[in-house]
């Protein structure tokens, strides 16, 4: 999983049926000081995370597919937490 | 998932099977404000609605061959859907 912080949302009318009624956001990598690192990913979205959020983001398939209940939904990336501090030894 | 634009079609006369009637678009892949960013790549279009000059998000990998149908084909970008808005803190992109 990485972390990352919640940007913009995505509007969209023409999209995969999978997509249908799902909230697809844009979030920045960050990194455990909440930096931006540069890099961005679009993710669907399960938690009910806003614009400015701070979020835990899995980024892989078969777990995405589990967390939405899907078998065969073409999708990788999805926000599984809200972050609210993180601790470091660093 | 990524931003792109889609800058123009690819036409093939001979196609691995399954992957006949799928649209082939070029795509420049964006950052996160909408700049181009990184190599151009092509994506199979499963919408069958994107069309040069417009602003798609497309994913990668072995996710991007689930969206089609069958989705046991040799493509590793593809075409999710269009973007009407994004909204972004500081305006709409």
């Amino acid at each position: 999983m990485i972390t990352g912080r919640v940007i913009g949302e995505i509007q969209s009318t023409i999209n995969h049926a999978f997509y249908d009624a799902r909230k697809l956001m844009i979030v920045e990598h960050t990194d455990f000081e909440g930096q931006p690192s540069g890099d961005y990913l679009i993710a669907v979205d399960s938690v009910s995370a806003g614009v400015g959020s701070q979020v835990l983001v899995l980024d892989e398939g078969n777990g995405a597919r589990q967390v939405l209940k899907s078998k065969d939904g073409p999708v990788r990336s999805v926000i599984v937490g809200i972050i609210d501090e993180i601790q470091t030894t660093a | 998932m990524k931003l792109g634009k889609v800058i123009g079609t690819v036409t093939c006369c001979v196609t691995y099977s399954g992957l006949e009637s799928v649209p082939m678009l070029w795509v420049q892949p964006l950052d996160k404000t909408g700049e181009p960013k990184g190599e151009t790549l092509v994506a199979a279009d499963p919408t069958r609605c994107a069309g040069p000059g417009e602003t798609i998000y497309f994913e990668g990998g072995r996710e991007a061959a689930m969206a089609l149908d069958p989705w046991f084909v040799p493509v590793d970008h593809a075409i999710i859907g269009i973007v009407d808005h994004i909204h972004l803190p500081g305006g709409e992109l």
